[in-house]
């Protein structure tokens, strides 16, 4: 029996049947075509596919899409504002935070995520709040100093507002 | 991915979803936060034929004083208790351990409620219900009853709780003045669930212990009051020596589990050890 969402992704809304087994991120990937939030483990384990719903951090691959029904999606193509990266993004960049970028759009959605409540982290906050995404390149710290990099440029942007 | 097909249900109240669980019996079960129960479906190690989804229930979603006592809803996330003052100033525990679980994600959409139905053998909350001495408030068709944390947990995933019913709320009596607590956990270095976790809650007079609560979880299959530890430092003077000495007595006649990440052995040595962790910041 399919169930019918309505669903806000990146400010734009939708609404589809959906079978109700259909995860998340199943969703967001086979049917609204937004590849960038990956699955690496299916098992809730390596936080590839963190996404925000509502604002908060959520393992896409362990929420089912009917649970979305009503919410606010937001995913790492929602992160970029007409063309200008996020300033995590651009920290990424700047810190060299990713090699081959598979789990790079989870920890910028985790990171968003901490940086909503705690514009000011230290590093080991950072390491703490990153705990449930997994990167098997970098070895974690330009993924840190990015983080760093991000939260001192909005800090700043802020100043100037 | 989850392999098999199931009818989905949003429950608008408690209500409603108990009477959706009445009506499809063994084939339904409730949805929470979904971190203990989708994993467990995507392995078909459980295959609901119907989901009562009350995850978004705003009546079971709640931390509140009444008299004296702190309740919980049973919809409460992890985040949301690690983040509470009111969870914090009634016991530390009830923070430490909400921000000892998994990781943010996790935090962010796991529930009390599910934690304590799902009765893991390696969960922190039921330990931490046990020393609290709370009591858990579930409802059914045929109304409301309540069931204290050291009867609710009967055995290995198994808990006191009817098919039909839906824990409503978690009440926390007040502790008396001079209280303080801790929880402290050997972590499974991946999904950070309790390999031995010991919860601690020691009320003290005079630096004499009038009051010791102690519960472990991880160590068997499923967590329970360590009350020979209890026993052993009741009435005493709160020494390093003496919270050592009652610690010893931790695991102690239990029939522990061992897996590939700790042996039974290793496990019950943990325990001793967590135990007088938990005691000592406790005591502090
Ligand atoms: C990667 C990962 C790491 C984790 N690490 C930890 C950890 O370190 N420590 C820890 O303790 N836990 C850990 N967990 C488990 C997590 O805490 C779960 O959130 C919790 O066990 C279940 O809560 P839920 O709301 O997600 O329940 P669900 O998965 O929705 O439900 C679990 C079970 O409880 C039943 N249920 C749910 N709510 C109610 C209710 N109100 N009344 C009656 N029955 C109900 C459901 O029918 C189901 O059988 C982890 C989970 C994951 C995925
Ligand atoms: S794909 Fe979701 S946690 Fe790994
Ligand atoms: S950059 Fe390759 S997994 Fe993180």
């Amino acid at each position: 029996m399919a169930t019918t969402i309505q669903v806000t992704v990146n400010g734009k809304a939708y609404s589809h049947d959906v079978d109700p087994r259909t995860l998340l991120v199943q969703y967001l990937r086979d049917v609204l075509g937004l590849t960038g939030t990956h699955v690496g483990c299916d098992t809730s384990n390596c936080g590839a596919c963190t996404i925000l719903v509502d604002g908060k951090a959520v393992k896409s691959c362990t929420m089912l899409a009917v649970q979305a029904d009503g919410s606010e999606v937001k995913t790492i193509e929602g992160m970029a504002d007409n063309g200008t990266l996020h300033p995590l993004q651009e920290g990424f960049r700047e810190e060299h935070g990713l090699q081959c970028g598979f789990c790079t759009p989870g920890m910028i959605m985790t990171s968003a995520d901490l940086l909503e409540r705690n514009p000011n982290p230290t590093e080991h906050e950072i390491r703490e709040a990153l705990e449930g995404n997994f990167c098997r390149c970098t070895g974690y710290h330009n993924i840190v100093k990015s983080v760093q990099y991000a939260a001192k440029k909005i800090s700043n942007q802020e100043k100037v507002a | 991915m989850i392999p098999n097909k199931f009818d989905y249900h949003r429950a608008t109240s408690v209500d409603e979803a108990i009477r959706l669980m009445a009506q499809h019996g063994m084939d339904a079960k409730l949805l929470a936060g979904g971190h203990s129960l989708l994993p467990a479906m995507k392995l078909r190690l459980n295959q609901p034929g119907v989901l009562v989804d009350i995850g978004r229930l705003a009546e079971l979603r709640y931390i509140k004083k009444e008299g004296d006592s702190l309740v919980i809803g049973a919809g409460a996330t992890h985040d949301d208790i690690a983040n509470s003052d009111m969870a914090r100033s009634t016991l530390s525990m009830l923070s430490e351990a909400a921000n000892l679980i998994g990781d943010v994600q996790v935090r962010n959409k796991g529930t009390l409620g599910g934690s304590l139905a799902h009765a893991d053998p390696a969960a922190d909350w039921p330990a931490v219900m046990i020393a609290a001495h709370a009591n858990i408030e579930l409802r059914g068709p045929n109304g409301s009853r309540t069931v204290s944390a050291d009867d609710f947990f009967t055995g290995f995933y198994m808990t006191a709780l009817a098919e039909d019913e839906i824990i409503t709320a978690i009440r926390i009596p007040a502790p008396p003045k001079g209280t303080h607590s801790s929880y402290q956990k050997f972590m499974q270095p991946a999904s950070r669930f309790a390999i031995v976790g010991c919860a601690a809650s020691v009320t003290k007079d005079g630096g004499v212990c009038q009051k010791v609560s102690v519960a472990l979880t991880g160590l068997s299959d499923t967590a329970f009051r360590a009350s020979n530890v209890e026993a052993a430092l009741t009435g005493k003077k709160l020494t390093k020596e003496n919270i050592a000495a009652a610690a010893q007595a931790a695991g102690e006649g239990v029939m522990a589990m061992g897996d590939h990440f700790a042996s039974e052995e290793y496990r019950l040595h943990l325990a001793k050890v967590f135990a007088k962790r938990a005691l000592m910041a406790a005591a502090e």
